[in-house]
């Protein structure tokens, strides 16, 4: 999403600190648990952030346990491609994974938007 | 309305063509039932001697899986041999009991060998060449190496004797003739083959009349073959492959009209309107077929025949032979015995072992034999059957078609002359045009594409230059058959380049080699990567910073991971042995952390599975205090060595094999290798550490021991290769580790070593490891160097706080807030 965007959803949502920038290794990701789910919330090799479900649609996988390249995981189980981005299924597979609003503040702090995070309805 | 019955007795190679034919043409026109005496699903009979010399496994020879079946919704009864025939209630039982009704009845009970009845043939020990089951037995035989007697020098029976002498029998051949394919061959090719063979050290024996099997003094098989002039030959195995006769007896039992074979008209029909017949067992205008391209043409005659479709029927046609042996080719088509009007053009060249011979009649060829160059056989054969005028290009008919007419050096050309009908793949009569629109159609790029889809050089491969020209035509640019293949979608570079060109540009991150070698994405991808690291690991085992991020889970988390999300772990236990110390510590490590599965492994560890990754660290720490080290179960690099309990306790055991075991593994556990390396050393021959299927296998002897290499037991099954036997313990760790740094340094990432080895030649292992001494301590110290930096426990470095992001979850959270 764009700056912009974050900014507008920031002020009618709450976000919360998961962590800082520098808790997860850059092409690498980690796990923020919550009540309802499992969030992997990967670093590409240009410090951009992405949060999306742990959970790989085709049969669930945790992608946090993946290869991240460009802004792609891996999933460990049987190689399949999501995108961090869009949480699709790259190449012939088909499926999707919900995924997060998420931003660096200027402290380096990893914000995750809560309005997200309620289980879906 | 309801379907039509049809009912096939015999599932082989022409049924199976038939009903393909059949169900292209018209998928729902009849309901089908096949009836098939041996017990399996259709497969390429032409196939069995690459089976026999272990060049193929069945599985690659089966043409219809029972997929196949399901899905054309064909019932196929396997092991039901059919009986009995009632004509006029057009009902078939089998021996079984089995009984169903037909509307249209199809015969095709193929044939039988012909067994010579002289006394002994029905000796154990006694066996023809014909189905699976014959293989199989063969097989059997050769396992415990000792001597076959091949009687027959044909087709089939030299093909035979070269797979068993492949198997490791010493073999010898007896031919009632005096030159070998008398019928395929004139005497000329018949000698350069026979010298071929005899550099093989198949042993021939012509104008061998065969008088007698003599019975082993215990009656458990076969001793020798006793010629008619006296001469006796030792054997323990012995394979009648004389010929084969039609297999008419359930047709004529049935009051159909039989001569050698099922008589047949033209449309393939028996004196029964009903009942159609193909294949070996029919004989049509006072012939019997054995080859496959004739009975693909009945095959099609058969399908437009139930489709009560029109169709010109069965042709007697010009036949061509292939020899199935590797490394020998020989090529023969039409009629070449010599006779009035008949002129000959012959190409010799001894010393290359080439041999070309064309009968002309007329200004037409009609007869061919190739020996040693047989590419131009397909070209040669087109011009059989099609009658061509040769007068134009008789200068140069020899030289075939590159420089026939004025088209001189330009294969394409002469294969883009080609009409669609003509045959490319004899071995599953594919012609040009079938295998042209299956390219355009389906897209097509890659020859194995092809081969999948059209069959076209999926068997015998002899075609495979001229599918790749029909490619290369229908294809132009798009396709490049000597294109390498790429490491992975980001880049053009083979395995091989990128892993010459790390050590010259002495590459030594990641990020530089895909700066320097262009790499078409921004980091790799998750096939790349892991490769990258690995070479880089092993080319700079002093200087390279492992990048754990290009590491697959598994050696991220030194454990496995299964798929549910948690992780197994495998303590090392160095031969396979362990002590009541030991495990009590496993026992509390899985009562504390609530392990639900505990399973012992196939290479003698202990498995503990269903740990959370949080716990990883914990159970780590509670192991390392008594004593254990990573298993490295995930690894790809050394997992384990398993060993029997050698002379410590085995009456028969020649060392301490167990004792080697231990040390190898305490010498090189925690070395990274292209794929994982799992290793064995058995006390003696009977191998109870089942040594002869590992990467790396040691069988001790009294005189030492036996080094193995490059064998599998996974997706593929193979025995090892010996590599040779030295007389120490030390001796063998040396050579072991020089194979293994030879491995490290040449292997594409997972590459297992059986197919590392097979890519550079069994040999070339052998010539630098055993014969080399100088190149093997080189590797053996460049081995030794890089397990200085490997030999360090990932499990005590990671208890005691290493990668803590890697195991730990970064936050936990609440709807509220953050905690």
């Amino acid at each position: 999403m764009s700056e912009g965007a974050a900014a507008m959803n920031a002020m009618s949502e709450n976000w919360i600190a998961v962590g800082k920038l520098g808790d997860i290794p850059r092409l690498g990701s980690r796990r923020v648990l919550s009540r309802e789910r499992t969030i992997a919330v990967f670093r590409t090799v240009n410090d951009e952030i992405y949060a999306i479900e742990d959970k790989c649609p085709h049969k669930e996988g945790p992608l946090s346990q993946g290869i991240v390249h460009d802004r792609c995981v891996t999933c460990p189980l049987h190689n399949w491609v999501i995108s961090l981005e869009t949480g699709e299924a790259q190449g012939a597979d088909e499926g999707a994974v919900k995924t997060f609003r998420v931003r660096v503040a200027d402290n380096g702090d990893i914000l995750i938007c809560t309005g997200d995070l309620a289980p879906a309805s | 309305m309801t379907k039509k019955k049809l009912v096939v007795v015999g599932n082989g190679m022409a049924p199976g063509r038939a009903l393909e034919e059949l169900f292209e043409q018209a998928p729902y026109a009849y309901d089908v039932t096949i009836f098939n005496a041996e017990p399996r699903v259709n497969y390429d009979r032409i196939m069995l001697s690459p089976v026999l010399a272990g060049e193929k496994t069945f599985d690659e020879i089966v043409i219809h899986g029972d997929r196949w079946y399901e899905d054309c919704g064909v019932r196929l009864l396997k092991g039901q041999k059919v009986v009995s025939i009632d004509r006029a209630k057009k009902t078939v039982t089998s021996e079984h009991g089995v009984v169903a009704d037909y509307d249209k009845l199809l015969i095709a009970t193929g044939s039988l060998p012909i067994v010579i009845p002289v006394p002994g043939h029905d000796l154990p020990g006694v066996l023809t060449y014909r189905d699976l089951d014959d293989v199989t037995a063969m097989l059997l035989a050769a396992q415990s190496g000792g001597r076959a007697v091949v009687i027959g020098g044909g087709l089939l029976g030299l093909e035979a004797a070269a797979g068993l002498k492949e198997r490791g029998m010493d073999v010898t051949v007896l031919h009632l003739m005096p030159t070998l394919m008398e019928r395929q061959l004139d005497a000329a090719a018949g000698h350069l083959l026979r010298r071929a063979l005899e550099n093989r050290g198949v042993n021939i024996i012509t104008e061998a009349n065969t008088k007698e099997i003599l019975a082993a003094a215990d009656g458990s098989g076969v001793r020798a073959v006793r010629l008619e002039d006296g001469t006796e030959i030792e054997a323990d195995l012995v394979v009648m492959a004389v010929g084969i006769r039609p297999n008419a007896q359930l047709a004529n039992d049935a009051g159909i009209e039989t001569g050698r074979g099922i008589l047949v008209d033209r449309h393939m029909r028996t004196s029964d309107r009903d009942i159609l017949a193909l294949g070996e067992c029919v004989e049509f205008e006072g012939q019997v077929y054995g080859l496959v391209a004739p009975l693909y043409q009945m095959a099609g005659v058969v399908a437009r025949e139930l489709l009560d479709e029109d169709n010109d029927g069965f042709s007697d046609s010009a036949l061509a032979t292939k020899l199935k042996v590797t490394g020998v080719d020989l090529y023969s088509a039409g009629d070449f015995s010599d006779g009035e009007g008949r002129e000959e053009i012959v190409l010799r060249d001894a010393a290359q072992g080439v041999y070309k011979r064309l009968v002309l009649e007329d200004n037409r060829i009609v007869g061919v034999v190739l020996y040693g160059d047989t590419a131009d056989g397909g070209w040669f054969f087109q011009q059989v059957k099609d009658q061509t005028d040769v007068t134009e290009m008789r200068d140069t008919l020899i030289f075939g078609p590159a420089y026939a007419g004025g088209d001189a050096l330009d294969p394409m050309a002469a294969v883009a002359a080609l009409p669609d009908d003509a045959e490319i793949c004899g071995c599953n009569g594919v012609c040009k045009g079938r295998i042209v629109s299956a390219i355009t159609e389906k897209n097509l790029t890659a020859l194995d594409d092809v081969r999948a889809h059209t069959k076209a050089s999926a068997s015998c491969g002899t075609c495979t230059g001229l599918v790749e020209q029909l490619m290369s035509l229908t294809l132009g640019d798009a396709f490049n058959p000597n294109a390498v293949k790429p490491m992975c979608g980001c880049t053009d570079l083979s395995h091989d380049d990128v892993r010459r060109l790390i050590k010259v540009k002495k590459l030594k991150t990641i990020p530089e080699v895909l700066h320097a070698l262009e790499w078409k994405t921004s980091c790799g991808c998750a096939k790349c990567r892991p490769a990258l690291n690995y070479y880089l690991v092993c080319d700079w085992p002093d200087e390279y910073a492992d990048d754990y991020q290009s590491r697959f889970i598994n050696e991220r988390a030194h454990a496995n991971i299964q798929k549910d999300g948690t992780y197994s772990v495998v303590p090392r236990m160095w031969g396979g042995q362990t002590s009541s110390k030991e495990l009590r510590a496993i026992a509390d490590v899985v009562d504390k952390f609530d392990i639900p599965t505990v399973k012992v492994t196939g290479g003698q560890r202990i498995d503990m599975l269903g740990i959370k990754k949080e716990d990883l660290p914990a159970v780590w720490a509670d192991l390392g205090e008594a004593g254990f080290v990573s298993g490295h179960a995930y690894a790809k690099g050394l997992r384990t060595v398993k060993t029997c309990v050698g002379t410590d306790w085995c009456r028969f055991g020649t060392q301490d094999s167990t004792g080697l075991g231990v040390k190898i593994e305490k010498f090189m556990w925690g070395s990274w290798t292209p794929a994982k390396v799992k290793m064995a050393v058995s006390g003696c021959p009977r191998n109870c550490a089942e040594a002869t299927c590992k990467d790396v296998g040691v069988v001790c002897v009294d005189s030492g021991y036996e080094i193995h290499f490059a064998g599998a037991a996974g997706l593929d099954i193979k025995g090892t290769e010996v590599l040779g036997l030295v007389k120490t313990e030390e001796e063998a760790i040396e050579h072991i580790a020089a194979l293994v740094q030879m491995y490290r340094e040449q292997g594409h990432y997972l590459e297992r070593i059986y197919k590392w080895a097979k890519r550079i030649g069994y040999d070339e292992v052998r010539r630098q490891i055993m014969d080399d001494g100088e190149k093997r301590k080189a590797y053996y110290d460049r081995f030794v160097f890089s397990q200085k930096f490997a030999q360090v426990d990932p499990w005590s470095e990671r208890a005691s706080g290493k990668d803590k992001h890697e195991f730990r979850p970064m936050a936990s959270v609440g709807l509220q807030a953050a905690e």
